[in-house]
């Protein structure tokens, strides 16, 4: 790995990694249909099995043909609802699903994932973060 | 993809749904059908809106339209109006829909992949170290953090610029940063869930600190405990030493920095921050007396600087933001946000952040979700083992670290457990009690000797053979306690049992005069009884019991005799009528 030596160096990485993801969720990038797929992985989720989730995730989009980048994330805060996936399709905005078993899990696959159709068991987003709160 | 152009998102939240949300879904999908619009407009069910108090909440989009208390019967009104002819439905209609959270400790937690550094860069990430190596000077980072008013979220709610400085007064030829991340009390994780999905955000900060207080190490005190923190603090190390952003000359400004883990063997007396560096040391983890305080002997004799991991998480976004955005966040005394481990008897058991100020109602009845299987309210503990239990009349005072205070709890780490009418408020306090014996270090008497002996008290009470008199006992010794302690530990130790008092007198009043435990938990103060209405005569009840308590013909009504009675509950086992009950 090259080593970052200067604040400029930091600024220049940041943009760089910024506009590669910018690209995958405008479709603009090299891969237009790229899904993206978040599983809180903290322990508390892992203990409520979203290993299992995730690796069903990865497994079958990976075969049922859905070009998807499946990636582990921290605690999304909703206990009550692990395990916890948040689903960004091309273009669209992020949607948060909650109490993903396996079958909720391939549900969204087929519902939402490939069709667009939203199922029941999402999260509102129930939270204001530092980039929108002035 | 879906041919749907309009959703209907209706709260399928504990809350929302036992006032008959599924039930208006279900209309909402009919009026669709009814208009053949079953193929365009989807209903769907959702987690909550955390806004369970103007429930049920649904919402309409692509055109973001937030309904609030909507019955069944409105679900024509809605398709009516708004579906068909794009007209929103005034009455219905809330404006102004706000968010109760704010995330900035947990800015990145959920949000980004805790175990790749370009993740964390894409988000600023180290951007801010950048700043303060090469725009800014020591002393200028240390005004900035005094100005943005953030205090310790460890739970004493020390101003973290003020600790700085103390530190960077004090010279010396090595000193240290210490980031405690021994998270001890029962139901915490805030500090987990940070390690877990942020660990670069602590990390970046533990370097401003160092740059502030001229130190060139840093060690991160983790209870072994948690395996997983340890694991992804581990990658975050190694990655950031990849990319110089730790080690030597870092961002080319010839400031050094390391970063290297210690861990905790799980003694919740190593969170408190003198005991924390003996332990480091290799040291018993005692406690000392303070002064001389770490900021002028800490680890190793140096000069050290212990901030909790939530502090630390916020530095990096206050440096960047700025003072004024931060303190403009928040109340008075307290700046910024505070995150909750909420769990207990509350619906939506979860991870939360709110800004200061915000009401324990707003917590619990609207992020909560309210109490579980609609019973009733009964408390709140906050501040672990060392806080207290706030009741319905706290519930609209805002959260700040005064605040709590002067209603006999404290901030503590941010643990909050809900209790319903079925928590027995003695047995609480007992619990905590439980807890404080089991991790007083023993060093000084009155922690060591007199928790023990207010433990029995309470052992006393919750078995039927307290008197009166003990009531006053427990509060004489509960204030010695607090008075006398060596630490903090045994200095707030009684804090359960005396807010417990404060509040619910009524309830220890009954276990020692009436000898009854009004919520149904003391076991010892509870009886075995037969239903009349219920009891067929089997006389399975009478065979079990290994004492003969229980007397009664066949076919006939069976009666228990209280005096032999050991209260085993093996008639409550047997009964296949439901006919004994325990109260």
């Amino acid at each position: 790995m090259k080593k970052i030596t200067s604040l400029e160096d930091l600024h220049r990485m940041r943009d760089e990694k910024q506009r590669e993801i910018q690209g995958r969720i405008k479709g603009t990038g090299d891969s237009e249909n790229l899904v993206q797929v978040k599983v809180a992985m903290a322990t508390c989720g892992i203990a409520s099995g979203a290993k299992d989730t995730m690796e069903f995730m990865i497994g079958a989009l990976e075969k049922r043909g859905v070009e998807a980048q499946v990636t582990q994330t921290g605690c999304m805060g909703y206990c009550y609802a692990e395990p916890t996936i948040e689903v960004t399709l091309p273009g669209k905005e992020a949607v948060v699903f909650g109490g993903v078993n396996l079958e909720k899990a391939d549900e969204i696959i087929e519902k939402y994932i490939k069709g667009g159709e939203l199922v029941d068991g999402i999260i509102p987003l129930n939270y204001e973060t530092i980039d929108n709160k002035e | 993809m879906s041919e749907y152009s309009m959703h209907l998102l209706v709260c399928g939240g504990t809350s929302c749904k036992s006032r008959e949300s599924d039930i208006l879904a279900e209309k909402l999908r009919k009026e669709l059908s009814k208009q053949g619009l079953d193929e365009t407009v989807q209903v769907i069910l959702t987690g909550c809106f955390g806004f369970c108090e103007k429930g049920p909440v649904m919402k309409v989009l692509p055109d973001n339209t937030y309904y609030t208390q909507v019955k069944p019967e409105d679900a024509e009104a809605i398709v009516e109006e708004h579906v068909v002819k794009g007209k929103r439905v005034e009455r219905l209609l809330y404006k102004g829909f706000q968010k109760k959270q704010l995330r900035i400790a947990l800015r990145n937690c959920g949000v980004i992949d805790p175990e790749l550094i370009d993740e964390y860069i894409t988000r600023d990430g180290y951007q801010a170290l950048g700043e303060v190596l090469t725009k800014q000077t020591p002393e200028e980072t240390i005004e900035l953090m005094k100005a943005s008013g953030l205090r310790g979220r460890g739970g004493a709610g020390f101003p973290a610029g003020l600790k700085w400085e103390f530190a960077r007064r004090n010279e010396a030829d090595q000193k240290y940063v210490v980031c405690n991340a021994d998270e001890g009390d029962p139901g915490a994780f805030m500090d987990r869930s940070i390690l877990e999905g942020d660990p670069h955000s602590v990390l970046e900060a533990m370097a401003i600190v160092g740059h502030c207080i001229g130190a060139d190490m840093g060690y991160i005190y983790i209870r072994a405990e948690y395996p997983l923190a340890i694991e992804r603090l581990k990658i975050a190390i190694g990655q950031a030493r990849e990319y110089g952003l730790l080690g030597k000359d870092i961002l080319g400004s010839g400031f050094n920095f390391d970063i290297d883990l210690k861990y905790g063997a799980g003694a919740f007396v190593c969170g408190e921050e003198t005991a924390l560096i003996h332990s480091m040391e290799g040291e018993r983890g005692e406690p000392s007396l303070k002064p001389p305080f770490p900021a002028e002997s800490g680890y190793m004799g140096k000069p050290t600087n212990v901030n909790n991991v939530e502090t630390l998480a916020n530095v990096p976004v206050i440096i960047l933001k700025g003072a004024d955005w931060f303190s403009s966040i928040g109340t008075e005394s307290s700046k910024g946000t505070k995150v909750f481990a909420l769990a207990g008897k509350i619906n939506n058991v979860g991870l939360i952040e709110v800004p200061m100020g915000t009401t324990l109602r707003e917590v619990i009845f609207e992020i909560g979700g309210g109490i579980r299987d609609g019973k009733k309210f009964k408390a709140v503990q906050t501040g672990g083992p060392s806080g207290g239990c706030l009741t319905e009349k706290h519930l609209d005072t805002p959260i700040d670290y005064e605040n709590l205070v002067a209603n006999g709890s404290m901030m503590g780490s941010g643990g909050m457990i809900v209790m319903d009418e079925d928590d027995c408020m003695v047995s609480i306090a007992r619990f905590y009690l439980d807890f404080t014996v089991e991790e007083s270090c023993g060093k000084c008497a009155p922690c060591r000797i007199g928790n023990k002996r207010l433990h029995e008290l309470l052992e006393r009470v919750c078995e039927g053979k307290g008197e009166e008199s003990d009531l006053l006992r427990l509060r004489n010794l509960g204030e010695v306690i607090k008075d006398t302690s060596l630490c903090g530990l045994g200095q707030s130790s009684p804090n359960p049992v005396l807010s417990t008092m404060d509040n619910f007198y009524g309830e220890y009043l009954s276990h020692v005069a009436d000898k009854k435990c009004p919520s149904g938990v003391c076991t010892d103060l509870l009886e075995y009884f037969i239903v009349e209405e219920n009891c067929i005569g089997c006389t399975a009840c009478a065979r079990a019991c290994p004492v003969g308590a229980i007397s009664g013909e066949r076919k006939e009504l069976h009666l228990i005799n209280q005096e032999t009675c050991i209260k085993c509950g093996a008639c409550l086992e047997k009964c296949k009528f439901d006919a004994v009950i325990l109260k």
